[in-house]
C-alpha cells in the first residue's frame, strides 16, 4: 500500500508552521535562554553580566540551603505523590462498589479537581489560619498551637495536605475507570478462587490497575515537582523566611526576588534535566511492560 | 442419588423483577444437566445462584448434602467456565490454573501434579509460561476448562462456554467437553441459548422461559415429546409444526371442517388445539391414502443432506423434511401425518394434552 505524502516540501512545512513557532518562542528560545545565562552572573540591575562558567552549578551543588529545599522537595513530592495515590484508591474502591447514589457520589469527589492551586492555597491558608482557621483550632483542642508560615514543620504539613486534597480527584477519576475496566467475570472467577476479599484485591484487582497506578504516579511526581508552585505561593506569601519550599518555588525566589538570575537559570536548568530523565523512564517503562490484553 | 438440590429456587431483584420463580430440581452424581432458554429466561441468574455469584432470594440449595445457601463461593466446592474464560490477564496459563488451589493451601508439589495432569490432557503443556493474551479463542477456552478440572470440583458450571467461539471450532470444543465430562465423571450444569448444544451435550435437559420450567426431560423426550409449544418451537431446527386445529373429544382432530384425522390421544378437553409435528416426521404420501392431505409446496430448501419443503396444509404453513434421496415431489403432492409422531397442545395454555 502508497502512504500518501507530499510532493512539495514546503506544504508539510508551511502547515506545522504555527505548531513549530509556537514551541519555538515559548519553549526552546526560553530554554536556550536559562540555559545559557545559567553560566553568566548578571547584574542585579540588568547592567552586564560576566561568565562564570560552571560557577553557578558549583554554587548550588555545595550549598547547605540548596540541599535542604532539594530534600524537602523529595520528601514532598514522595509524601503528596503517596498520600494521594492512596486515598484514591481507597476511595475509588469504595465507589466501585456502590450501586446507588454512584453519580452524585463521584460528582461530589471531582468538583475539587476544579480548584486550581492556588484557589487551594488560599483555601489551605483559612483553614490553617493563624487566627481562627477552623483546622488550627481543632489541632487547639488537642492541645497543639498550629503555626503556619512560623512553624517549619507546621507549614510543610499544611503544604502536603492541601496539595494531596486537591490532587485526590485526578488519581481517583482515573482508578475508578480503571476498576470498572475490569471485566465482572475476572472478578468472579476470582470470588470462585480465593474466599478473601483482601486477598482477591492483591492479587486481581491491583495487578490490573498497575498501568493506571503507574501512569498516575508520574503524574503525580509531576504534580507535584511543579504544579504546586501557586499554592505554595499562596500559603508562604512569597516570603520564606523559615517556610519550607520546592525546587520549582526557589528558582522564582532566588530569581525574582534574590535577583540572582544566572543562579535561578542554573536551577532551571537541572529541573529540565529531571523532567528529561522522568518522561525517558515513564516512555522505557511504558513501553516495555504493563500492557495486557 | 441425589447431587445436587434445589428446592423452591427464586430470584428477585432489588427493583422488585422477579428473574427466577419458584424453581426445584434435583441432579444426579455425575449427571450433566443442561438449561436451555432464550434471553433473559433466567438460566444464567440460576446458574449464579448456584455457583454462589447471586444470593438466592428464597428457597434452599445444597450441593454434595450441605446446604450452601450462605456459603462463600469459594467454598462452595464448584468451578466455573465462563463466557468470555474470564482469566486472569496477568498471569501465566500456569498461575491461572494454579490460583485456586494455591489459595486452597494446597502443597507446592501437589499444584504442580495437578496442574501438569489437566495442561497434558487438554495439550496445553507448551502454552503453561504463556500469558492468555498470547493465545488463541480454542485455546483461552481450554485454559479456562483446565482451570476447572484442576479443582477436581464436586460440580461443574459452565455459562455459555462456547458461544464465543467460532462455529467449527464450537462443535469440536463441544465433543472435548463432554468427552472430559464423560471421563471425569464430574456433575455439570451448563447453561446455553443453543438448542444443540442443549441436544448433543445433555443427559437431560431443562428448558426454561420466563422464568419457569418449560420442561425436564433427556434429549429425546423434549424433542419428541415437548411438554408445551414453547418446548416444541424452541428446540429443533426448523421447529415443531404448529397447525391450529379442533379437537371435540370424539377422537379426531380436526384440520378444517372438512379435513380430520385420528388424534394421537384421547384428551378430556374439547376446543381449539394446536397440532404439532417435527419436519421429519411428516411424509409424502399417494393421492389415494385414507389419511392423505393436500399441501401445496410453495419452495425448496436444499440441506444437501436433507430437502426442507416449505408449503401450506390448508390456511396454515407447515415444513416437511425429507431425505436427499427422495425426489422432489411434482404436481399435486399429499402428506400423512403418522399418529404416533403427532403431539397436540391445549390453544390457550400450550400445554400438552
Amino acid at each position: 500500500m502508497k502512504r500518501a505524502g507530499f510532493n512539495l516540501l514546503w506544504l508539510p512545512i508551511v502547515l506545522l508552521a504555527p505548531q513549530l513557532v509556537i514551541i519555538g518562542v515559548f519553549f526552546y528560545w526560553p530554554a536556550l535562554y536559562a540555559i545559557r545565562s545559567s553560566f553568566y552572573l548578571e547584574d542585579p540591575f540588568g547592567f552586564g553580566s560576566t561568565f562564570v562558567g560552571a560557577g553557578n552549578y558549583i554554587d548550588l551543588f555545595s550549598s547547605a540551603q540548596y540541599l535542604k529545599v532539594a530534600v524537602f522537595t523529595v520528601g514532598f513530592t514522595g509524601l503528596v505523590t503517596f498520600l494521594s495515590l492512596s486515598i484514591a484508591l481507597v476511595l475509588a474502591v469504595k465507589a466501585d462498589k456502590i450501586i446507588r447514589g454512584t453519580r452524585v457520589y463521584r460528582t461530589l469527589l471531582m468538583w475539587v479537581y476544579a480548584v486550581a492551586p492556588p484557589v487551594a492555597g488560599f483555601i489551605g491558608v483559612m483553614i490553617f489560619y493563624q487566627g481562627n482557621g477552623p483546622m488550627t483550632e481543632l489541632l487547639a483542642l488537642f492541645g497543639y498551637e498550629f503555626r503556619l508560615g512560623v512553624n517549619y514543620y507546621d507549614t510543610a504539613a499544611a503544604m502536603v495536605a492541601v496539595a494531596t486534597w486537591n490532587h485526590i480527584p485526578v488519581n481517583f477519576i482515573f482508578f475508578l475507570s480503571g476498576l470498572q475496566s475490569i471485566p465482572q467475570s475476572v472478578k468472579e472467577a476470582a470470588m470462585i478462587d480465593n474466599r478473601s476479599g483482601a486477598g482477591r484485591f492483591w492479587d486481581i484487582t491491583f495487578p490490573l490497575l498497575a498501568p493506571t497506578a503507574f501512569f498516575l504516579l508520574i503524574i503525580n511526581i509531576t504534580y507535584a515537582l511543579f504544579d504546586t508552585f501557586g499554592m505554595i505561593d499562596a500559603l508562604v506569601k512569597g516570603e520564606p523566611g523559615n517556610n519550607p519550599m520546592t525546587l520549582v518555588y526557589k528558582v522564582y525566589v532566588d530569581g525574582f526576588r534574590g535577583n540572582d538570575l544566572g543562579g535561578s537559570s542554573a536551577q532551571s536548568v537541572i529541573l529540565m534535566v529531571l523532567v528529561l530523565v522522568l518522561t525517558v523512564f515513564q516512555f522505557r517503562v511504558m513501553d516495555r511492560r504493563i500492557h495486557y490484553t | 442419588m441425589v447431587h445436587v438440590a434445589l428446592k423452591s429456587i427464586s430470584k428477585v431483584y432489588p427493583n422488585g423483577v422477579r428473574a427466577v420463580h419458584p424453581t426445584s430440581f434435583d441432579i444426579d452424581e455425575g449427571e450433566f444437566i443442561v438449561l436451555v432458554g432464550p434471553s433473559g429466561c433466567g438460566k444464567s441468574t440460576l446458574l449464579r445462584m448456584i455457583a454462589g455469584l447471586e444470593e438466592i432470594t428464597e428457597g434452599e440449595l445444597s450441593i454434595a448434602g450441605r446446604v450452601v445457601n450462605d456459603i462463600d463461593p469459594a467454598q462452595r466446592d464448584i468451578a466455573m467456565v465462563f463466557q468470555n474464560y474470564a482469566l486472569y490477564p496477568h498471569m501465566t496459563v500456569y498461575n491461572n490454573m494454579a490460583y485456586g488451589l494455591r489459595n486452597r493451601g494446597m502443597a507446592k508439589a501437589a499444584i504442580d501434579d495437578a496442574v501438569t495432569t489437566a495442561a497434558t490432557m487438554l495439550n496445553l503443556t507448551e502454552f503453561l509460561s504463556r500469558r492468555p493474551s498470547q493465545l488463541s479463542g480454542g485455546q483461552r477456552q481450554r485454559v479456562a476448562m483446565g482451570r476447572a478440572i484442576v479443582r477436581n470440583p464436586a460440580l461443574f458450571l459452565f455459562d455459555e462456554p462456547l458461544s464465543n467461539l467460532d462455529a467449527k471450532l464450537r462443535g469440536q470444543m463441544r465433543i472435548e467437553i463432554k468427552a472430559l465430562q464423560r471421563r471425569l465423571g464430574v456433575t455439570s450444569v451448563y447453561v446455553t441459548h443453543d438448542q444443540v448444544e442443549a441436544m448433543t451435550m445433555a443427559d437431560r435437559i431443562i428448558v426454561l422461559n420466563g422464568g419457569r420450567i418449560e420442561q425436564i426431560g433427556t434429549p429425546a423426550e423434549v424433542y419428541h415429546q415437548p411438554a408445551s409449544t414453547f418446548v416444541a418451537s424452541f428446540m429443533g431446527a426448523p421447529p415443531m409444526n404448529l397447525l391450529p386445529a379442533h379437537y371435540n373429544g370424539n377422537g379426531r382432530v380436526h384440520l378444517s371442517e372438512t379435513v380430520h384425522i385420528e388424534a394421537p390421544v384421547t384428551a378430556d378437553y374439547s376446543g381449539q388445539i394446536k397440532l404439532g409435528v417435527r419436519p421429519e416426521n411428516v411424509g409424502i404420501v399417494d393421492p389415494a391414502h385414507p389419511d392423505a392431505l393436500r399441501f401445496d409446496l410453495e419452495f425448496v430448501e436444499e440441506l444437501g443432506a436433507g430437502r426442507l419443503l416449505h408449503g401450506k396444509l390448508g390456511d396454515s404453513g407447515l415444513i416437511v423434511h425429507i431425505p436427499h434421496t427422495d425426489p422432489i415431489p411434482g404436481g399435486d403432492v399429499y402428506v400423512g401425518l403418522p399418529k404416533s409422531a403427532l403431539v397436540m397442545f391445549n390453544h390457550e395454555t400450550g400445554m400438552r394434552l
